[in-house]
């Protein structure tokens, strides 16, 4: 079977691929052949995938930092089978792993031992489209950018977008509650999602197949809450009811540099506000200069827009109805940030494939730190203020021994802080952390704002969430999964 | 020599729009699609101001014929830093012969020494305008132009041809084609969009040339082109031998 990672080449290998000792405990039951024969029987010999040479892409994340080693993966068809998968784990105890498009950045959707690897993509059917609300039901296999495409033949849109588009699918993105470079205008899925089918430990499923579809529903507890962002811990997404918004007809995109962080701040606060671009603005990202060094000495046939190069860039996104009102609006806001010399230089896309370039100049910085060694990424909710202190303090505490790059969702106070190295070190690892947490709580941050928890940032849980909160969070798991079976060793380690 | 280079700018469907067959099957889906500059007229632009950098020019003029909303790619040429721009009105759809026949009256008043325009737009991919314009005024024509050299007088230029490339002198004033292989073109920078707003915007009808939009070809039918087939996945090497056999490739 063909491998979901999406394009990346190797960086070099990981010193730090686990292998839980924990996989081997008595709670579990022993995988062996009686299983593998009930899921042959049950899905089929085509779902049920044993050979080496097949499970690799299955067991290694994107970022090929994190190595399972599940001797199974099974890919079943439709919610019934899922079902049939998970009644069969919970009376056996046999953990698995929910896998949709393996795009995570955080090892969560790849085992750590040899947890059966249950994958979501041949649940790729789009079920129903309402164009009076703009709702769209569909499948948890489906792929962000199948999907999206879809609701641009209705005139809509999916309310969230990122660079993995092309391989993530739906499942993945609610269960992690992904957010991206529209978070801004659509904010998250949990405002999003109008409802779930999520199949439980015990195989029971909870939610109808193309789940609800209604707008406004106050009947009992928001179950559907508590699945989104739970990264698989607490039950299984088949099925995705989300809102859509109206695929708007002007867009512009525009490049901007500024000479210093305070400018790019002060530029999103002009942009925000009612009297810059208010209610049209839908993205507001930035890159420091050493961000754009590496997508233009890694990604082909890139090329930066402006002439000079500056220490910082903006880019600016907005959507609206009316292309002469957004233009007027957006020309008023440009002449004004120039004028007043917060932005020195900037660019305004012309068509459609010059605002694909310039996205790509945002959009490629992951891709580009993985072609260029190998990285170390960092995903922090920050005060906006304070957000590029922490970068300049980290370049300088790794000084020679690695490439710094500060980047991310300004608009959402979400800063991406990667480094990479020619190869993994633990002398860095160890000038990073804690480090970079303990700056974070001291501001009162999140360790993850986007990316979760999943196996990466397991020890430092506790850097954003209370003692009290994990407690709660930790009867919630054993009330959903009493025989922890449901991507086990994610988002919190196992009493 | 009057400094002067004339370059034509066409409003098309963007080229990262997925082009739709209209319900009647008589044209294109345009209603509410994205329209941009053709990329070639860009790269058009690009080579005319270069052209104006190094010296070789002293201004550069851009021209574009069609309805009102033409205004905005000339907006466009203009915030990349042509100089001054021509908008002469016409219906929405114009064929190259009277394009060109607007283009020849618009030279003999502007009296460029050097007319560049895309090698064919992306819209209709007739490729015949230049060329046309060359033939009625009796100019050297370039076209498929990857690389141009302007001294004095003389054009040193570089044609893609089928089997590679051509090199060719000519003497001003001329007509140039641009391919793709010319230059990459620049973004419009926020102090040219702003400096844009200043420059002259000429507008004009086809009457004040003498030109009618009458058209001389008549569209019968558009089709889209037939949908790919499905491949089967075969089982193994005996089947994928059946399988050629029966289609008569082996």
């Amino acid at each position: 079977s063909s491998s979901s990672s999406s394009s990346s080449s190797s960086s070099s290998s990981s010193a730090l691929s686990s292998s839980s000792p924990w996989s081997a405990s008595s709670q579990y039951g022993q995988l062996c052949a009686d299983d593998v024969n009930f899921f042959r029987e049950t899905l089929g010999n085509d779902a049920v995938l044993t050979e080496p040479d097949d499970l690799v892409s299955f067991n290694q994340d994107w970022m090929q930092k994190y190595r399972g080693h599940s001797p199974l993966v099974l890919l079943p068809r439709n919610t019934a089978e899922v079902s049939a998968i998970l009644r069969h784990c919970h009376t056996r105890r046999l953990p698995l792993v929910p896998q949709g498009g393996n795009t995570g950045l955080v090892g969560g959707s790849v085992p750590r031992g040899t947890e059966i690897v249950l994958s979501l993509r041949r649940l790729r059917r789009i079920l129903s489209f309402d164009p009076a609300s703009g709702a769209v039901s569909c499948e948890a296999g489906v792929v962000l950018q199948t999907l999206d495409e879809y609701l641009a033949e209705q005139g809509h849109r999916v309310p969230l977008d990122l660079a993995a588009k092309g391989s993530c699918q739906i499942g993945g993105n609610v269960s992690t509650n992904a957010g991206g470079i529209r978070y801004l205008r659509y904010g998250s899925l949990h405002g999003s999602v109008l409802g779930l089918e999520v199949v439980l430990s015990d195989g029971t499923i909870l939610g109808g197949s193309g789940a609800t579809a209604l707008r406004k529903d106050n009947t009992g507890y928001h179950l559907k809450n508590l699945f989104i962002g739970a990264e698989g811990t607490l039950g299984v997404v088949t099925g995705v009811t989300l809102l859509t918004p109206s695929r708007l007809k002007s867009t512009n995109v525009a490049y901007l540099a500024c000479q210093d962080y305070e400018s790019v701040v002060n530029t999103f606060r002009n942009a925000a506000a009612r009297a810059g671009l208010g209610e049209i603005l839908s993205a507001f990202e930035f890159q420091d200069s050493y961000a754009l060094k590496v997508v233009l000495d890694n990604l082909p046939n890139s090329r930066s827009p402006l002439q000079d190069q500056y220490p910082f860039y903006a880019l600016i996104e907005t959507s609206g109805s009316n292309e002469d009102h957004d233009r007027q609006k957006l020309e008023a806001f440009l002449d004004q940030v120039m004028s007043s010399q917060l932005v020195l230089d900037g660019v305004l896309a012309q068509s459609e494939t010059q605002a694909n370039q310039i996205w790509s100049l945002r959009e490629g910085v992951a891709e580009s730190m993985q072609r260029s060694g190998y990285v170390y990424k960092y995903d922090l909710s920050l005060p906006l203020a304070r957000m590029y202190q922490l970068v300049q303090d980290t370049r300088k505490r790794i000084g020679e021994l690695g490439y710094v790059v500060g980047y991310g969702h300004l608009g959402d106070s979400n800063l991406h802080l990667n480094v990479s190295t020619k190869e993994a070190s633990n002398e860095v690892l160890g000038l990073l952390e804690p480090f970079l947490y303990q700056q974070t709580r001291e501001y009162g941050g999140s360790v993850s704002a986007e990316h979760g928890i999943g196996q990466a940032k397991l020890d430092y849980l506790s850097y954003s969430k209370s003692a009290a909160e994990i407690a709660t969070m930790r009867k919630l798991k054993a009330l959903f999964d009493p025989h922890n079976i449901l991507n086990p060793n994610k988002v919190f380690s196992m009493e | 020599m009057s400094g002067r280079i004339l370059v034509g700018v066409k409003r098309c469907i963007d080229y990262a729009v997925k082009v739709r067959v209209r319900a009647d099957k008589m044209g294109v889906e345009t209603a509410n699609v994205k329209m941009s500059m053709n990329p070639f007229d860009e790269i058009g632009v690009e080579e005319a101001l270069r052209l104006r950098e190094k010296g070789k020019a002293k201004e550069v003029v851009a021209l574009s014929i069609g309805p009102k909303q033409c205004q905005e790619t000339l907006r466009t040429a203009l915030a990349m830093g042509v100089d001054r721009a021509i908008h002469v009105e016409s219906p929405d759809t114009i064929e190259p012969l009277n394009v060109a026949k607007v283009f020849k009256r618009v030279i003999e008043q502007e009296k460029p020494d050097l007319v560049i325009i895309g090698k064919q737009a992306i819209d209709d991919d007739a490729n015949q305008t230049g060329q046309m314009i060359a033939g009625m005024l009796g100019w050297p024509q370039s076209t498929h132009t990857s690389k141009v050299e302007m001294d004095g007088t003389t054009l040193k230029v570089t044609r893609e041809i089928d089997g590679g490339t051509q090199d060719i002198t000519l003497g001003t004033p001329a007509v140039i084609t641009t391919d793709l292989r010319l230059n990459e073109p620049r973004y419009a920078t926020l102090p040219n969009i702003m400096k844009a707003k200043k420059k002259p915007m000429d507008t004009k009808t086809l009457a004040d040339f003498g030109v009618d939009a009458a058209a001389r070809m008549e569209i019968v039918q558009v089709e889209e082109p037939p949908q790919r087939q499905a491949g089967i996945v075969v089982a193994d090497v005996a089947q994928l031998v059946a399988e050629l056999k029966g289609k008569g490739v082996l």
